[in-house]
């Protein structure tokens, strides 16, 4: 038995005070060594807990062994049969709550970092290879043609399995670009869009047509799809409309949601205004409501804008924020300051509709919630106001209605998604499956893509039924 | 990429495009908008359907050159091409026989009333248009207005061609008459339509107005086009454009169009001091 290796090769990064005012990536990516020597940690487990972990099944053990082994293009071979989007998903995807949690090595505090190595192999394949596309061999057409609603994550996935099935696909994306929260959400320091685009471009080279500036439910509904030609329609959307505080003083000049501000800098580049015409605002002081990734994402967007001071305001404590403990760091490392257990009671108008301060007031934690996590109680008596030029509302998203609304006999709940079985992405309505946010609510990247891999497989299944 | 099919100068500074976007064409009713991007580098902004043709796979749109988006949309013409045109945004306007409905424009909102006009005479009311502009040298279409409406009004502010006055005073003029008004529609810039609401309310007419907030992707996302109508938080783009007249909070409404004044004003001196002089 080999003595067990615990020291996880760290992922080279950005220093703080750099990369707090530029838009480059933050994780700069292993060397060829440092893959190597993480790779050599791989106990190779016969059980492979790791696999259990992902959501979309990569033989995780396999492109580690290959990657070991030296061989790279293996590595890419084996990673691609279950994975489309490796370059994001090894940056993008909680891998310590998924394959790397499940890794035998998790026990010893010391899990292989699987994220990094997927990373590594996308992006070496990115750089040596030129033509991502140069290996796939088409299989033979089935004549069936399949629309796919939305191109983010969980879309992108269903088409390219389904086109590797020999179906005909097509992607219907409402933006002018394709690649949804992966172009318009997560940020370029973060997620670099070329690397968005480059994955795109694979599953355009698996056979998948890609239609854009096509809202489904205006431009065309779904009834009009499944009646011209497409036998089945795949429903993700994503989870589009962003929701408010509800309290006085929302609609101030200034207050952004966090869906408005990340698609500014994000999707219309902003943040190279007026090289490009969309402008931002930030101005000195920036106020963040909420504590999941989006929010980490809009403070540390604001940072590089040029802001000098970014808060961080979360009801809770820092324990009970659903964003990545690695971006929370990067945020903290960043100059982020976090108010805890604070919540806002309104907005105060400087009188000419500009939005120059928030009342806050303190909170306590009381008894466990429906989410399991501690209720947050106000403590009477604890207001003060706190000045601010700009404030981001970062509390999640509500399936849009446009398809809903346009859609004949499509259940949904009352929290406004699409009733979707779970194990195959069936929706109430014959030849319609649905995927991603429009199912769950707001989730994960990885999450929406087991999704789109489950309702492709079941696509296929009744396809060719 | 969509093809500019024809171009017209209406008048100085309102220009007419016909786009190819037969997917667009297909689906467009009165009262809907586009989003636009005019090139790689350009923003997102919502124009209003002028009129269609779905044989063809054309839509109609007209705009003002106001600022760099619309200078650099009007440097392009027949044979050229916009890079985004999606839609149709927004919800129709809502066309019924209501009895007798006044169609109010302003300025170049004519070019969007026309459809909803013809459509509402098409649904058997009686249509009575008011066309309102700063000058005689900026009215266009009033031949085209004319001939979907029972009777036809036209100001101008400075008195240089019909009648003297703002679009109000017909407006009220033809409320104080008794004559059933069952509907009014009032379209053009935000202060117009806010008068045209406030003419309109110790009559008790319903008054549609189309708002027209900024707006980023037009379908839902961003919540850039929040309006507060009867106390509630509406995202323009979703939810309307239309909306109770009555109900509007004209205060926020002009206050979040006045957002990047000074990024706007910013954009537009650099475009002109590169582009400007071509114009």
């Amino acid at each position: 038995m080999p003595k067990l290796n615990l020291s996880r090769v760290p992922m080279p990064k950005q220093a703080p005070s750099l990369r707090a005012r530029n838009f480059n990536e933050v994780a700069l990516g292993y060397a060829a060594e440092q893959a190597q020597a993480e790779a050599n940690r791989c106990l190779q487990c016969p059980k492979h807990p790791c696999i259990d972990g992902c959501p979309v099944e990569i033989d995780i053990p396999g492109f580690i062994k290959a990657i070991r082994d030296g061989d790279m293009p293996g590595a890419v071979k084996i990673l691609k049969d279950k994975n489309s989007l490796p370059g994001v998903c090894g940056r993008v995807c909680p891998q310590e709550t998924q394959c790397e949690a499940t890794c035998s090595l998790a026990k010893k505090e010391a899990p292989i970092a699987i994220g990094r190595l997927e990373r590594y192999v996308a992006d070496w394949e990115r750089t040596n290879t030129g033509t991502i596309s140069s290996s796939i061999i088409r299989p033979a057409l089935t004549g069936k043609r399949v629309a796919v609603v939305g191109s983010g994550p969980a879309s992108l996935t269903a088409a390219a399995d389904l086109a590797k099935l020999g179906h005909s696909v097509t992607v219907f994306e409402a933006l002018h670009v394709a690649g949804g929260v992966l172009m318009y959400g997560i940020p370029e320091f973060r997620l670099p869009k070329d690397i968005v685009q480059a994955e795109v471009g694979y599953v355009a080279s698996l056979g998948v047509e890609l239609e854009l500036n096509w809202v489904v439910g205006k431009t065309i509904t779904v009834d009009e799809l499944l009646s011209n030609g497409y036998r089945a329609v795949f429903l993700a959307p994503g989870a589009g409309a962003p929701l408010f505080l509800n309290i006085p003083g929302e609609n101030l000049n200034g207050i952004y949601s966090a869906n408005e501000f990340l698609t500014r800098v994000n999707l219309m580049k902003a943040y190279r205004f007026p090289e490009y015409d969309t402008p931002v605002k930030v101005g000195r002081k920036v106020a963040v409501i909420g504590g999941g990734n989006v929010a980490m994402d809009s403070a540390r967007c604001a940072l590089r804008l040029g802001a000098d001071e970014v808060y961080i305001i979360y009801r809770r404590a820092e324990v009970e924020m659903p964003a990545r403990r690695e971006e929370v760091e990067n945020a903290r490392e960043e100059g982020i300051q976090f108010r805890l257990l604070t919540n806002p009671k309104r907005f105060i108008d400087d009188e000419s509709g500009q939005v120059k301060a928030i009342e806050l007031y303190e909170m306590e934690l009381g008894e466990p919630d429906d989410s399991g996590r501690r209720r947050p109680v106000p403590k009477p008596g604890t207001e003060y106001i706190f000045e601010v030029d700009v404030v981001i509302v970062a509390l999640g998203t509500r399936p849009n209605p446009i398809i809903p609304s346009t859609t004949k006999d499509l259940v949904t709940t009352s929290e406004g998604t699409i009733v979707t079985d779970e194990s195959t992405g069936r929706t109430s309505k014959p030849r319609v499956w649905c995927g991603g946010d429009m199912a769950t609510g707001a989730a994960t990247v990885i999450s929406a893509m087991g999704a789109g891999k489950r309702a492709a497989a079941d696509i296929d299944k009744y396809l060719r039924g | 990429m969509y093809k500019i099919l024809l171009r017209q100068n209406l008048v100085p500074d309102i220009h007419l495009f016909k786009v190819a976007a037969p997917n667009v064409a297909k689906k467009a009713q009165a009262g809907q908008f586009v989003v636009i991007r005019v090139d790689e580098k350009g923003e997102r902004i919502p124009l209003t359907i002028a009129d269609w043709d779905r044989e063809e796979g054309s839509i109609t749109i007209v705009f003002m050159e106001v600022g760099t988006t619309t200078h650099r949309l009007a440097l392009l013409g027949a044979g050229d091409f916009i890079a985004d045109f999606i839609g149709p945004l927004g919800l129709p306007t809502h066309i019924e026989k209501f009895g007798t409905v006044v169609c109010v424009a302003g300025g170049f909102a004519v070019a969007t009333i026309m459809p909803i006009a013809r459509a509402m005479r098409m649904a058997g009311n009686q249509v009575i248009s008011i066309m309102g502009a700063r000058s005689k040298a900026l009215i266009f279409w009033e031949d085209k207005l004319r001939s979907v409406s029972d009777q036809l009004i036209v100001t101008t502010d400075d008195g240089s061609y019909a009648r003297q006055g703002l679009v109000t005073a017909p407006l009220k003029e033809l409320l104080e008459t008794g004559e059933k008004i069952d509907r009014v529609i009032a379209i053009g810039p935000s202060i117009m339509m806010k008068f045209c609401a406030k003419t309109t309310q110790p009559f008790g007419v319903k008054t549609i107005v189309s708002l027209n907030p900024i707006m980023v992707d037009g379908t839902g996302m961003c919540g850039c086009c929040r309006v507060s109508v009867g106390g509630v938080t509406k995202f323009t783009c979703v939810d309307g454009p239309d909306f109770d007249g009555h109900q509007v909070d004209w205060d926020l409404l002009f206050a979040r169009q006045r957002i990047y004044l000074d990024e706007e004003k910013h954009s537009f001196e650099q475009w002109q001091s590169q582009y400007g002089n071509r114009s």
